[in-house]
């Protein structure tokens, strides 16, 4: 069936037990991801934003299942991926690829970059000995680093430089999705930039896919071309990036807008300062997840879940009050 | 014009390593008035953290050391003190928040302990009077359920709440100076917006002064009347702040602002490449000669890579430090 969805997620849900007491018994969850649906098209770059703890990283790396998910459906173009065996997946993991946030702990310190770039090639069987080393070489270069760095450590590096080691391994094996997770959270700001531009020119040459996330709306933003914001495990809205700046229809996503300080410091913003802090993903609220923090709350918020719904030209809300 | 609270002079802060000599801070100068904000804004290595500690004295020696220069505060040289009289300024007269919340509240007293602590110390009250004075400030600092929460650990408080109790120990005994290194850096951004407001109404109901050291030019935009950018250990401009953001003059403040993604700009539906800076910032172990800016400066001139440019007047109020003003 032709479609132009890469990945398709339906109602992916990951929990963590925890365990407790004498006998190690499973007392309760974190209900890290709860019933999150989504799609990210070929070419695409679909942001994934929110704050510590609404289960970002965690649908990021459940999708790719290096996690495994407690519930729901992922498709790979096309093919259902949820339940297939490690042989497959393994396959499968050539054309999906991640990039992770932490440049210090990404890398391994006693292997050479050179080593560290051509190990998937290896695994692969894509290339090996003096072939392995030209590809190496390209991709250091592909990155903007040199072709010598291939006998260098991972310490040699700045923070910035070993982002780029880590985007030049997930380019490897020419994946067609790569799930960025907070690639440049890590970094100065006018390293930031050359990281992101990097990413863009990456994209369009290589035909790369992202899932972009991020808790910065600045970047995100930026680079993306829709943009879901996630509350405590669920995607509470879900629009363009022009759509969701523009006419933010969640008060979730109306604050986070209003929160973020602009470099610019003749506008007067008018700030949605939210009350209180983010609820415990182990014991969420009843309801809408929000509803302990939102400034319209009505009684339907604290007893029914809101429905994800399409309010029409891609936009999606969870909101009683907004749909 | 009226004595600045602050002023520093001319710092010098070396940190003398296995690997070499690293000029942390190297020739830094600026005031704090009375009541003011200044930010302080560069990026790692840049020296404005250390510049701070330097202040309060809090640098490490070994390796560290201040080697020249002077901190003035109240027109009194900080760098003459001795260590007793040096401990009744820091917490009383000019106090400091840091950046990891969890890494500098002490996890084994509770934090109405710790707050407690610093007016004992430096007010001489009584235990149950600086308990009650801790409650005080928690609920100054709006936390909820002060009471209780004064006998909790900072374990038991979330990233916000322990930035607040910090916010709330470092205020205590109504300090003039507040030095603030990236205090938001590592909260969320709706937590950030509520601690940068709460910093806000905490200085126009105390009259405190503020230096917020941050690298975020958003956050600078937000709190500061005066910047300071720094730059591998250098001043490289000071200006006020609506000049800085309108009419930056030297090319890394310009570089800077040109290479932030900004979500109000991008959701035109015209999205700009970023204008980044190439390169990275020298090691502070091996700068360069002449100016430590020039190898990525897209604007060099034959000059800059002989002799370091000096901060000099290019409008009102508004210091840069660069060979393209001659």
């Amino acid at each position: 069936m032709a479609t132009d969805a890469l990945l398709e997620v339906n109602n992916l849900k990951k929990h963590f037990p925890i365990k407790g007491g004498v006998f190690s018994k499973t007392i309760g969850y974190v209900y890290a991801v709860d019933g999150v649906s989504f799609t990210l098209h070929y070419g695409e770059t679909l942001g994934l934003v929110g704050e510590s703890g609404c289960g970002k990283s965690t649908t990021g790396r459940t999708v790719l299942r290096l996690l495994e998910p407690t519930d729901g459906d992922i498709k790979f173009e096309g093919q259902e991926i949820t339940r297939v065996d490690k042989g497959e997946m393994r396959a499968l993991r050539r054309q999906m690829q991640i990039i992770f946030q932490d440049p210090y702990a990404s890398l391994n310190p006693r292997m050479t970059v050179g080593s560290i770039i051509g190990e998937p090639l290896e695994i692969h069987k894509i290339a090996r000995g003096s072939a392995k080393e030209d590809q190496v070489s390209s991709l250091l270069q592909k990155v903007g680093l040199r072709a010598e760095d291939m006998r260098k450590y991972p310490h040699e590096f700045s923070g910035g430089q070993r982002q780029r080691i880590g985007i030049a391994r997930a380019l490897g094996l020419n994946p067609k999705l790569i799930v960025c997770d907070e690639p440049v959270s890590a970094l100065d700001v006018s390293i930031q930039a050359q990281v992101i531009n990097l990413l863009e020119d990456l994209q369009e040459e290589f035909s790369l896919s992202y899932l972009f996330i991020a808790h910065n709306l600045n970047v995100v933003e930026h680079i993306s071309d829709r943009v879901a914001v996630m509350y405590l495990g669920k995607i509470v809205e879900l629009a363009s990036d022009t759509d969701l700046y523009n006419n933010p229809q969640h008060p979730y996503t109306e604050a986070l807008l209003s929160a973020v300080p602009l470099p610019d410091p003749t506008i007067e913003k008018k700030r949605i300062i939210l009350q209180g802090d983010v609820p415990s993903p182990i014991n969420p609220p009843s309801g809408c997840h929000f509803h302990t923090r939102c400034p319209y709350k009505e009684k339907i918020c604290e007893e029914e879940v809101p429905e994800f719904k399409d309010i029409g030209g891609g936009h999606w809300v969870a909101c009683h009050l907004r749909t | 014009m009226e004595q600045p609270l602050i002023d520093i002079r001319n710092l010098q802060t070396q940190f003398f390593t296995d690997d070499g000599l690293a000029r942390a801070v190297d020739g830094v100068s600026y005031s704090l008035a009375r009541g003011e904000t200044v930010g302080v804004v560069g990026e790692s290595g840049c020296g404005k953290s250390v510049t701070a500690l330097s202040i309060l004295r809090l640098i490490p020696n070994p390796p560290g050391r201040i080697v020249g220069g002077e901190i003035l505060f109240e027109g009194e040289n900080l760098l003459d003190l001795s260590p007793a009289e040096m401990r009744r300024i820091r917490g009383n007269d000019i106090s400091m928040i840091f950046q990891e919340p969890m890494t500098s509240l002490n996890p084994v007293f509770t934090i109405g302990n710790q707050i407690s602590e610093a007016v004992k110390l430096h007010q001489g009250l009584s235990r149950k009077e600086a308990m009650n004075k801790a409650v005080e400030m928690l609920t100054l600092v709006g936390i909820p359920e002060p009471a209780r929460r004064v006998h909790e650990y900072p374990h038991q408080l979330s990233g916000g709440m322990r930035q607040r109790a910090m916010i709330a120990m470092a205020l205590s005994c109504n300090p003039k100076v507040l030095i603030a290194d990236e205090p938001t850096t590592a909260l969320d951004v709706t937590i950030e917006a509520q601690i940068l407001d709460l910093m806000r109404n905490l200085q126009s109901e105390l009259g405190t002064a503020i230096i917020m050291i941050t690298h975020d030019l958003g956050v600078v935009a937000e709190m500061a009347r005066k910047v300071v950018v720094m730059y591998a250990g250098k001043v490289v401009e000071q200006a006020p702040v609506e000049t800085i953001f309108a009419e930056p003059n030297h090319p890394y403040t310009q570089g800077l602002l040109r290479s932030l993604p900004r979500v109000d700009k991008d959701a035109t539906g015209e999205k700009e490449r970023l204008q980044e800076i190439p390169g990275i910032v020298p090691s502070l172990l091996n700068l360069p000669i002449g100016c430590n800016f020039a190898t990525r400066c897209p604007k060099a001139l034959p000059i800059c890579e002989e002799k370091e440019p000096l901060l000099e007047q290019v409008g009102p109020n508004h210091l840069s430090a660069c060979w393209l003003n001659h």
